[in-house]
């Protein structure tokens, strides 16, 4: 029967999708610039065609917005795709890289990074985040542990409780640490652009950024993709994936070493970023179903979509002032988490 | 395929839940596991699949330990039916059974259209082919069951490990799926609480405090005396109309 196989319907959907994305997160902001002009400094960079455009607008184009919505689509592809994984592996619809203090380590660790002026370079920010994300999720995985262990011996599904709450206590401890390496070694200026970045804030985005943030995005895609089956056969646990011939613990650590990889480039561009990785792949669940041939894609794309969304509305919703992204997407994700929270008790 | 233990135990925070068991099941048979709860039935099977590494001790595959193949080699020949499997995904009957199919599939190896014909058998085998388009939580716990055989049959295996299968299904589905275990041409082991049903198995074991204190043909371990001491219940043997023995029970 048709609904078994990877049915890639709607599949070719994707790439206009994008495009068309990409092109708006160009042409809107605070001076609009039409579609025409877009395509015209396109063609000049990427065909070394010759139009006549205007200097500046080309250089806003391409220097900044496109830049900054390719960024801002492999940030929301990868969010996406780590809420999807951590939402398998450990059987728990509220695991989220945000949520589970994974965002708030990366944090930490770019800001240390930062802070200590340790060459504040891409690679160097992304190194010092993905030590913070890796400390925190390790962390909360312990502390989840020791919570759960006399009654659950450790099985993941019974710590599902467990893992959330102590993703709370680690995300407010690097919170806590954040802001005490802030008061303690930045100076009023440091301060003032740390704590606008930390809320999330693509404003500072260029094209090596998305030299880095591409490829993270695409390696996490294809882990996922290469991993499907394996995320599939996690449905009634790590008891019922083993039986079935994964190798639970090595693939679990891959994974989850990859999405916080994954995660912590992303937030070391652009900062902690929530709901995304909550909001995005139950909303796929509802439209593709819980399988990942199919989830995994959707998830990706709807995740980039909705970045470069709410990153045009943070830069047009207050004229003349950009919101950071965070705020954005917490004011679409928060209420909509609710409705999915609402519409999953009523049909379980 | 023949599946045998030697000498396995299992200890979890100081606690010993299995100790020196050590049985053989031979190609075809269908082996019995009784005891009371907790006495390390569902420890014994997890073993057996190859799910936790034991404490001491082997579990052997046709001769090979389980510790030295891989999970996936594992799964191509031993199938598993917890006791409890439970989703909250919103996934349909014949999608979980397609699970089955994983430690077949690969990069290279697609899903196929003889992958399809396994699905549909097994969907049939246990009488759930109608409910195929059903989500997961829609179904009552004994289809879900039914649905979680499928799924092990859907694995092909040489060696089908059952636990409390029957729990939950009505009595005709119960009998449909001992008949379903009893004629397909493979090991099987099954844990049962029901005492009648396990004397229909070719051997069976019986589990007592994390160790196997009887194996043996039906008839000569589940003694009188064995029901007393394990079980904590007096019986009485009523003969059947077709010549069989059927047991009854009183509290001590
Ligand atoms: N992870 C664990 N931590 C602590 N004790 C455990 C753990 N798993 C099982 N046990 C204990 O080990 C004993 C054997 O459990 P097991 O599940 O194997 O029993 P069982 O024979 O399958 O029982 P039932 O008939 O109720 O299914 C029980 O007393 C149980 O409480
Ligand atoms: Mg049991």
């Amino acid at each position: 029967m048709t609904f078994i196989r990877p049915h890639l319907n709607g599949c070719w959907l994707a790439p206009p999708m994008l495009l068309a994305a990409l092109l708006a997160g160009t042409a809107i902001g605070e001076t609009s610039i039409s579609v025409d002009t877009i395509l015209k400094v396109l063609a000049n960079q990427l065909w070394g065609a010759e139009y006549a455009v205007d200097r500046i607008d080309a250089g806003i184009i391409w220097n900044y917005r496109l830049s900054r919505a390719v960024v801002a689509a492999c940030c929301g592809a990868s969010l996406a795709l780590a809420g999807v994984v951590l939402q398998a592996l450990l059987r728990n619809p509220l695991a989220d890289p945000y949520l589970m203090g994974i965002s708030a380590g990366a944090s930490t660790g770019a800001v240390a990074v930062m802070v200590a002026g340790l060459g504040a370079g891409a690679l160097t920010l992304s190194a010092g985040a993905f030590a913070g994300a890796g400390l925190a999720f390790g962390l909360v995985v312990l502390l989840a542990h020791a919570a759960s262990s006399p009654t659950g011996g450790g099985r993941a599904t019974q710590a599902a409780g467990a893992i959330i709450l102590a993703g709370i206590a680690g995300s407010q401890l690097f919170n806590a640490l954040t802001a005490f390496i802030i008061a303690k070694s930045a100076n009023a200026e440091q301060a003032r652009g740390i704590m606008f970045w930390l809320l999330g804030n693509l404003s500072g985005v260029r094209w090596a950024d998305a030299a880095l943030a591409l490829p993270a995005a695409l390696g996490g895609l294809l882990i996922c993709l290469w991993h499907r089956r394996a995320l599939d056969a996690f449905t009634f646990g790590a008891d019922s994936a083993a039986s079935m011939g994964i190798a639970v613990r090595p693939i679990r650590a891959l994974l989850i070493i990859a999405m916080a990889l994954v995660t912590a480039v992303m937030v070391s561009m652009v900062g902690a970023i929530g709901f995304v990785g909550l909001v995005i792949p139950h909303a796929m669940r509802f439209i593709v179903g819980s399988q990942h041939t199919r989830l995994v894609p959707a998830s990706a794309l709807a995740g980039a979509l909705f970045l470069i969304g709410a990153d045009i509305l943070s830069r047009v919703i207050v004229p003349g002032q950009v919101l950071p992204i965070g705020v954005v997407t917490s004011l679409i994700g928060a209420p909509a988490f609710a409705l999915i929270l609402v519409r999953g008790r009523s049909a379980p | 395929m023949n599946l045998s233990a030697e000498n396995l135990s299992w200890r979890v925070h100081g606690h010993t839940l299995l100790e020196n068991v050590s049985l053989a099941v031979a190609s075809g048979q269908t082996f019995g596991l009784v005891g009371p709860n907790g006495s390390g039935k569902t420890t014994l099977l997890r073993l057996l699949a190859g799910l936790g590494k034991p404490k001491t001790g082997r579990v052997l595959l046709g001769g090979t330990p389980l510790a030295r193949m891989r999970q996936r080699h594992i799964a191509q020949s031993i199938a598993l039916v917890e006791q409890q499997a439970e989703t909250t995904d919103r996934i349909q009957v014949r999608q979980v059974v397609a699970l089955g199919r994983t430690p077949f599939l690969s990069a290279l190896r697609a899903w196929a259209k003889e992958d399809d014909a396994i699905v549909d058998q097994a969907l049939v085998d246990v009488d759930m082919a109608h409910m195929a388009g059903r989500l997961w939580h829609t179904l009552s716990g004994g289809e879900r069951q039914r649905v979680h055989i499928a799924r092990a049959l859907a694995q092909q295996p040489k060696i089908l490990l059952l636990d409390e299968p029957t729990n939950h299904l009505d009595i005709r589905h119960q009998l449909s799926i001992l008949e379903l275990v009893r004629q397909l041409p493979i090991t099987v082991i099954i844990t049962l609480h029901d005492l009648n049903q396990a004397m229909t198995c070719d051997r069976l074991g019986i589990m007592d405090g994390g160790q196997l204190v009887g194996v043996g043909k039906p008839g000569e371990v589940l003694t009188p005396t064995r029901l007393q001491q394990t079980f904590g219940v007096q019986a009485e043997l009523l003969a059947g109309d077709n010549g069989e023995q059927v047991m009854r029970f009183y509290h001590a």
